[in-house]
């Protein structure tokens, strides 16, 4: 080996505390990368797998009812493939010891024999029977999360008929892999089910025999999706279609693409910053690191060794630290990813199994973006002491020119001693340095920031949404429109304290090329518990006459501005298409609507007094016998209350963001300390000489280290204000990236958010301190009067 | 070989024209170097004397490439070291120039062999680290890292690290600046040595007029210029040498 390859390693292992704190900040940065990229990519493959191992359909439909021989004529649509039509029906379901509201839907399975679209994934037990009437295979969230095993009973109420149903199976479909009730804003794994159960079984319970509601088809190889849709539409028109529709308008389909794209920009933004300023941070150790070589490479440079073969010595050096980060980020990033993706599929994707994939290009960015941080923080300082000219270098630096410092220029000298003034000139000194460890230090709390900034952004959201939006206790749907007379006898159930009726139309928002299939909502203008809210959060009446959109999907998908004329698809009754002027925005964190006044919406559909469903304020303590009253009604399609939707929405979220931000704290911690540690480890190198003399002078061990650790907690304290900004800039910039149908992100940050921020910076500096004190007791005086000086 | 034979320009190794050195620190110049004309022939053993701040250092750098003159001319045999590039400074001092220097700037992390080797692994026809370290009576510390050996031992070490690559010229800058008389005296035995074994131009700078009786030939450098020079008629050997 070269003798200057062996210089190498000894000087990786002399500088071993370094190596592993600037190995910590790639770490990182690294880990955050490999973890949020991989599991996006192993999400997508095991989506991609489970839709064609299931034969996922392409295109569906929804129609009110159709004699079967009508599926012989969409089957024979030219752009078809394989077609099967099913029953489809809402139901109420009721489990034992569990008085909540529970909404279903309960699809037909051939009679006997597999599916021919999708298909379920059996997790356990069986299929039913063939031609049994009382089995059911059961959605494996809503079994989970009641501890449902086959064999055992479920009621449900179909068709207003109460019926006992038995567990054959519990199943994962590629059509319900995300599953959210009608009029919910999340999942909710307790209070909705999906079953499946025989085709002439549920036919006779729903009145559907030798008819269908629902269709499901595949496209041939060439097909163009939008003709098929168009013939089917023309097909069903007759039997009260509502319109087919592609993948990406099925819901659980188009849900799941959400997640998604939310996860991949947070599988983009989330690392780029980490990644970002752990590589900033390396350049700036790393320059700091080769700046006290400058000896050596004048040597070096005094017997001819050139600048490349010098920088490549450093640049080597610097590599074996790059690698040790990246491998241990890469290591720890699979690990944490594999643990996210099994988070995932435990609250958001049920897929039935995983293909974890860690794609060699995401390695390989990881290093690029480190190699780059650091080649250039340590080709920069070697080239600046290659210029020095070599006599310059080898002689000691000249003594440099302090002066006294502004604080001491105005006066203030005599508050300090001679240690705090050296502190205050050596920062004065050196601003450029100075400033470059205040921003590293605060880059450190920043991160630590944007880590921990979900928590406090998502308390943010379900308050507005719940105490300021939607107040209601309970959101009731009828099984069809319903004449307004309905909402007295709601009132008049006992413990019902106050009704808002909603009229509730499904449709196809329209403006120039861009359209999104949803539904209009028209609802009370001064309503107590259903309120738009504008920019400023606060309640405003929905003005007559037109649309209230909510801002993200007027800005952004549909692109319209107030005073814009919308075209509006209604997808039932006579499905007529209307012109409605956009009134105004709506600020809204958690889902997508647009609202109408429920009169205008109801003179628009040409129709009386009509409600699909209601917003109920309950007594405190009578919601279980309300909840039962309603439950008995064969009207009542399904409930949702709210308090107990919350309560869920935490309890699956809660187990995600705690790991994410255990994860997200360990990686900023972990580059926090690498920071502090470096810089106060650097500032001891490069004063060492002067505290020996100190030392040699007669100065204590405690005194030497208030210079030394002095400078470092004045710099740190100078950093925690300038991180709070930084942590603030970089979740704005996260609040930006995540705008999504699903919710985007208020720019909140909480007094945890900030103290956590701090917290880092100050533990990190603690620690770094008690390890820089532990070192000056070993200072060497010996050699600096063996030296120079 | 105790009488050098006598100066003949065929035989100049440096040759220095009207070499001035002005450093600028803001406001104030310092005139390092105002006007030396000097020839240095093959095989020499030089002492450059002269108080603290008088240019010596100055004019080593300048001679050994490692810094540029203000104003003058530097002729090594047939090259000409003003305005040279970086470049073609480098292959100079990598193949023809061995540094000593005050402070030895050993690699702490390389053995005494390594430090050598460090060198010796960039030039053309060098010793072996192991024979240069014998040549400085180092043969039996070779796997001592510097802080293993005495300061005196360091500069040997350096010496060896110098020669190695067999030089045409051995710079010198107080290479006894840091060591004790006694232990100076051995840093001397070895470069006398060195200069009569391999017959190496060797330059030596020092402060100190003791030193001065073991040369060819004597430089008093005052205030950036040549004050005195002369021959020794009769060269001390170091070892009778004392400060
Ligand atoms: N890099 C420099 N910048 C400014 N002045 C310098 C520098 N190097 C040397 N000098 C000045 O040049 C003069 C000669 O210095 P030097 O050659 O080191 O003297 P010597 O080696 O004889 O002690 C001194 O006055 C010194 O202060
Ligand atoms: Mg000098």
């Amino acid at each position: 080996m070269r003798a200057l390859d062996r210089k190498l390693l000894r000087d990786l292992w002399h500088l071993r505390g370094q190596v592993l704190a600037i190995a910590a900040v790639i770490m990182g940065g690294v880990a955050t990368l490999v973890m949020s990229l991989s599991t996006y990519d192993s999400l997508g493959v095991t989506r991609d797998r489970f839709y064609g191992e299931y034969r996922f359909a392409e295109v569906f439909a929804s129609l009110k009812r159709a004699p079967e021989p009508v599926a012989e004529r969409l089957r024979a649509l030219p752009g078809v493939e394989q077609l099967e039509t099913r029953v489809r029906a809402g139901v109420k379901l009721e489990l034992e010891g569990f008085n909540d509201p529970i909404t279903g839907l309960l699809l037909s399975l051939p009679d006997s024999g597999e599916p021919l679209l999708n298909a379920l994934h059996l997790k356990r037990g069986g299929m039913p029977q063939a031609w049994s009437a009382d089995e059911v295979v059961l959605s494996d969230s809503f079994a989970d999360a009641h501890g449902l095993q086959p064999g055992d009973k479920i009621a449900a109420i179909i068709n207003g008929k109460r019926q006992q149903l038995t567990i054959a199976g519990v199943a994962v479909s590629p059509e319900y892999i995300y599953q959210i009730a009608p009029g919910s804003m999340f999942p909710d794994f307790k209070r909705y089910g999906v079953l499946w159960m025989g085709r002439s079984a549920l036919g006779a319970a729903y009145g559907m025999e030798g008819a269908f509601n629902q269709v499901s088809l595949t496209l041939a190889r060439d097909a163009r999706e939008q003709a098929v849709i168009d013939r089917v539409d023309a097909i069903l028109a007759p039997y009260g279609g509502t319109g087919a529709y592609g993948r990406k308008d099925q819901f659980s389909n188009r849900f799941l693409s959400e997640e998604l794209n939310q996860l991949q920009t947070t599988a983009t933004i989330f690392p780029a910053i980490f990644l970002g300023v752990a590589a900033f941070l390396l350049n700036v150790v790393v320059s700091r690191l080769i700046a006290l070589q400058r000896e050596q490479i004048a040597i070096l440079k005094a017997f001819g060794y050139r600048y490349p073969a010098i920088g490549w010595h450093y640049v080597k050096l610097v590599l074996g630290m790059v690698l040790l980060g990246v491998a241990g980020g890469v290591a720890l990033g699979a690990w944490f990813g594999q643990g996210l993706a099994a988070v995932y599929m435990e609250t958001t994707f049920r897929f039935p199994y995983l293909d974890y994939l860690l794609n060699p290009g995401i390695v390989l960015v990881a290093l690029g973006v480190s190699v780059v941080g650091a080649v250039s923080g340590t080709l920069y300082s070697v080239a600046r002491a290659v210029r020095l000219p070599a006599a310059e270098g080898m002689r000691a630096e000249a003594p440099e020119a302090y002066r006294a410092t502004l604080i001491e220029r105005i006066g203030l000298q005599r508050w300090f001693g001679a240690p705090t003034r050296m502190i205050l000139r050596h920062i004065e000194r050196r601003p450029l340095k100075s400033m470059l460890t205040v921003l590293g230090i605060s880059c450190a709390c920043g991160l630590m920031m944007v880590g921990n900034d979900q928590k406090g952004a998502i308390d943010f959201m379900v308050d507005l949404q719940f105490r300021q939006a939607a107040r209601e206790d309970l959101a009731l749907t009828f099984i069809e429109p319903t004449s307004g007379r309905a909402l007295h006898e709601l009132a008049a159930v006992p413990g019902v304290g106050y009704v808002e009726g909603f009229r509730d139309v499904p449709a196809i928002l329209r403006f120039g090329h861009y359209h999104y299939r949803s539904a209009i909502f028209g609802i009370e203008p001064e309503g107590q518990l259903h309120r738009s809210l504008d920019h400023d959060y606060q309640p405003v009446a929905v003005p007559p006459g037109g649309v209230v959109l909510t801002d993200h999907l007027a800005r952004n998908i549909l692109h319209v501005e107030p005073g814009d004329m919308l075209t509006v698809e209604v997808l039932e009754g006579s499905r007529p298409v209307l012109q409605v002027p956009v009134l105004g925005i709506t600020q809204q964190f958690l889902g997508l609507s647009a609202y109408m006044q429920k009169d205008s919406l109801n003179a628009l559909m040409r129709e009386g007094h009509v409600v699909t469903g209601a917003y109920l304020a309950i007594e405190p303590g009578a919601e279980e016998a309300v909840y039962a009253k309603l439950n008995a009604r064969p009207r009542v399609l399904g409930m949702v209350a709210n308090r107990s939707a919350i309560q869920s929405f935490y309890e699956t979220i809660g187990e995600f963001i705690l790991f994410y931000n255990l994860v997200a704290t360990l990686l900023a911690g972990s580059i926090g300390f690498g920071v502090v540690y470096n810089s106060a480890r650097i500032a001891l190198s490069e004063r060492g000489r002067e505290l020996a003399s100190l030392r040699v002078l007669g100065f204590t061990r405690g005194e030497i280290a208030y210079i030394l650790l002095g400078e470092l907690a004045l710099l740190t304290l100078a950093a925690i204000p300038v991180g709070f900004l930084v942590g603030t800039g970089l979740v704005g910039i996260l609040v930006l990236a995540f705008e999504s149908d699903l919710y985007r992100l208020p720019l909140v940050l909480t007094p945890q958010n900030y103290a956590m921020g701090a917290t880092v910076v100050i533990v990190s500096a603690l620690l770094s301190g008690l390890l820089m004190w532990l070192r000056l007791g070993r200072l060497d005086l010996v050699a600096v009067l063996k030296t120079r000086e | 070989m105790m009488n050098p034979m006598p100066p003949d320009q065929a035989n100049a190794v440096f040759v220095a024209r009207g070499l001035t050195k002005v450093y600028r620190m803001g406001e104030v110049e310092v005139h390092a170097l105002r006007g030396i004309d000097l020839t240095l022939y093959q095989g020499e053993l030089v002492v450059l004397l002269g108080p603290s701040g008088s240019g010596k250092s100055t004019l080593l750098n300048i001679l050994g490439g490692l810094d540029a003159p203000s104003g003058g001319e530097v002729r090594y045999l047939d090259h000409t070291l003003t305005g040279a590039s970086e470049s073609e400074l480098t292959d100079f001092r990598r193949e023809h120039v061995g540094f000593v220097f005050q402070f030895y700037n050993l690699i702490p992390s390389l053995t005494a062999r390594e430090n050598v080797a460090a060198v010796t692994e960039i030039s053309r026809s060098p010793m072996r680290p192991e024979d240069a370290l014998a040549l400085v009576g180092l043969g039996n510390r070779l796997d001592h890292f510097p802080a293993q050996l005495s300061g005196g031992e360091q500069q040997r070490v350096a010496i060896a690290r110098a020669v190695a690559k067999n030089p045409a010229v051995l710079l010198c800058d107080e290479p006894t600046g840091a060591l004790d008389s006694a232990t100076g005296v051995v840093v001397l035995e070895v470069l006398e040595k060195v200069n009569r074994e391999l017959g190496t131009l060797t330059v030596l700078i020092t402060h100190n007029a003791g030193i001065a009786d073991m040369a060819d030939r004597v430089i008093r450098l005052s205030d950036g210029q040549i004050a005195e020079e002369h021959r020794n008629a009769h060269k001390r050997p170091a070892h009778e040498l004392s400060w």
